[in-house]
């Protein structure tokens, strides 16, 4: 990756982290910390990956998104918006009533998202279908798939693992938002850990972890994992839950805040200055 | 209806190149694996992973595929309950699902296996279809319409052949009950296996001189309220027949059918509270009294409500 690409997907990353934290801040609460850790990834997805044309988000053979992790809605819409999807002001309206910005992703709502998720587990098997369907299709696109690391702990998602192992879905590249958290606390603390990395490896998934808030790690990933034939892929990231704010981020439980009058503030006034600063680098 | 089934989804899949077929390790129950083995790109066996096989066939459809899924009934619907209403009704994703050996159609294989609430599940999906099929013509026919359907589409058939009740050609309108039989003492209204324990009925109470009709509700949902209403304002009662828990299935969509429109005394014969069990057919009618002369006891006892025009003692 140039140093102009970096610089300029820092610069996303940073205007993904103030859009989403400002549509919490309308509302006032929200799933932040999950939408944070995913920022630098969705700025290398919607900044560059990913074969997309935001003025015909149905064109059949683009890249498709499925965040199964659906809870982190707020930071796609932040991505989306930013890349003309849809109007910037539609991110007032995140989970007002009749809004087209759900809480949790929306295919039938929002433009730009892919699969309607939520429910963990269930967009692993989605992304795995929609894999299957282009594969058949004859499309020679990416379909990528970001899973939680907590999500792990749905059993429906090894079964989409096996299926996508089996069927050889190179088409298919996962990533994992390995933030260490879950909604209750540290997953250490609530479920057996274990090595990420070498269970995709050992269904038979082409495996890498990269440090998940670097966007020349991510790019250079899916880069590499682009390279390797007949398996899917997963990449997985060493993300950090509420990145980007740091008072979040040193907040035990961080998976859904209310936000008060101070921190709107504070927070509003960091990451603008963090956008700035970016957008100075560059 | 295995040989129909594996005669009829090749047929549907060879006419349109969108239609997939997806099963979870019970193809060949249906017959459908040497088909599946011969066309590697339409057919995909999903392993012992239901929900997983449910949110495949949901990426599918998002791309434009139709997906056809088998599973038994118990793991087409309870299993996979949550997958099918999320990722398919939900998120708006079209799906076929046949739900093979509804109710005691399970035999051999037991409770465990014994789908008795599967309809009562699949109805409460927002704008679901829910099909109970009585015979082999009715099969062909259904099939063939389903897979250009929105929303979530549930197929109740059993594997081992049902008795003949339609000529092969009859041809089926999903939302719209079969008359089998006129008459204006009362209503039996069946499904499935019961519907030929319906038409048995009927014939025991003309014997008695009770003129019952027999109607087939083989679309459980929606449900035909217009000929429900019909039969309920020239009967003035009804009896329902099902192969299915009481909660939920044929009875409970009769009633609230006919409790705004045209209310009149109804009895369910249905499976009542209980969970399956292993036997054979025979076994299990006696065992869960899903039987004709049950049924001509309640058309006694309903045409005695309409007659004496007082509510029945409780119990």
């Amino acid at each position: 990756m140039n140093i102009n690409d970096k610089k300029r997907l820092e610069v996303f990353a940073a205007r993904i982290r103030l859009e989403t934290v400002k549509e919490f801040i309308s509302l006032g609460f929200g799933h932040i910390g999950g939408s944070l850790s995913i920022a630098d990834l969705l700025a290398v997805l919607y900044g560059k990956a990913m074969r997309i044309d935001p003025q015909h988000p149905q064109w059949p053979e683009r890249d498709k998104l499925v965040v199964s992790k659906g809870h982190s809605g707020p930071a796609v819409y932040a991505a989306l918006a930013l890349k003309g999807y849809f109007p910037m002001d539609w991110l007032r309206t995140l989970n007002r009533g009749g809004t087209n910005l759900p809480s949790h992703c929306d295919r039938n709502k929002t433009p730009g998202i892919d699969a309607t998720t939520g429910s963990l587990g269930q967009g692993a098997s989605q992304a795995v279908g929609i894999a299957l369907a282009d594969k058949l299709s004859g499309y020679d696109n990416y379909i990528y798939l970001i899973v939680g690391d907590g999500e792990l702990e749905e059993g429906q998602t090894w079964e989409a693992v096996m299926f996508s192992a089996a069927h050889e879905l190179q088409n298919l590249i996962v990533f994992v938002d390995n933030n260490k958290k879950q909604l209750d606390g540290c997953i250490d603390e609530i479920q057996y850990q274990f090595d990420i990395p070498a269970k995709f490896a050992a269904f038979g998934f082409d495996t890498q972890f990269v440090q998940g808030h670097d966007v020349e790690q991510i790019y250079e990933a899916i880069e590499n994992a682009k390279r390797v034939q007949d398996k899917p892929h997963a990449i997985i990231l060493d993300t950090v839950k509420g990145k980007g704010v740091p008072e979040v981020e040193q907040t035990y439980a961080n998976h859904s805040l209310i936000l008060t009058e101070e921190q709107k503030e504070n927070w509003l006034r960091l990451l603008t200055a963090a956008v700035e600063s970016k957008e100075k680098e560059g | 209806m295995k040989e129909v089934l594996a005669r009829v989804i090749p047929q549907i899949a060879e006419s349109d190149s969108k239609v997939v077929y997806l099963d979870a390790d019970l193809m060949s129950c249906v017959g459908m694996d040497k088909w599946a083995g011969e066309h590697p790109d339409r057919a995909f066996n999903c392993g012992i992973a239901e929900a997983n096989m449910i949110g495949i066939a949901a990426g599918l459809s998002a791309m434009g595929y139709k997906p056809i899924v088998h599973s038994f009934g118990v793991f087409a619907s309870r299993r996979c309950f949550d997958q099918t209403f999320l990722s398919c009704g939900y998120a708006g994703n079209p799906i076929v699902i046949i739900g093979s050996d509804p109710g005691i159609c399970a035999e051999y294989n037991g409770g465990t296996h014994m789908p008795l609430e599967d309809a009562a599940l699949l109805r409460e999906i927002p704008n679901s279809t829910v099909v109970e099929i009585t015979d082999a013509a009715m099969l062909t026919s259904v099939l063939t319409q389903m897979k250009d359907r929105s929303g979530v589409n549930y197929i109740r058939v059993g594997r081992k052949m049902y008795a003949k009740v339609y000529s092969d050609d009859h041809k089926f309108e999903i939302g719209k009950a079969e008359v089998i039989k006129d008459g204006r003492d009362v209503a039996i209204v069946g499904t499935g296996i019961m519907v030929h324990e319906a038409m048995e009925a009927a014939k025991q109470l003309a014997e008695q001189n009770i003129d019952a009709a027999v109607i087939d509700l083989f679309t459980i949902k929606p449900v035909d309220n217009e000929l429900l209403a019909k039969f309920a304002r020239k009967t003035g009662c009804v009896v329902t027949a099902e192969n299915h828990n009481k909660i939920g299935g044929v009875y409970s969509a009769v009633c609230e059918s006919l409790a705004g429109i045209c209310p009149v005394p109804i009895k369910g014969v249905a499976v009542e509270n209980s969970f399956g069990e292993v036997g054979d057919r025979a076994y299990l009618r006696g065992r869960f009294g899903l039987t004709s002369d049950r049924i001509v006891q309640y058309a006694k006892d309903v045409i005695a409500i309409k007659v004496n025009g007082t509510c029945a003692s409780a119990g």
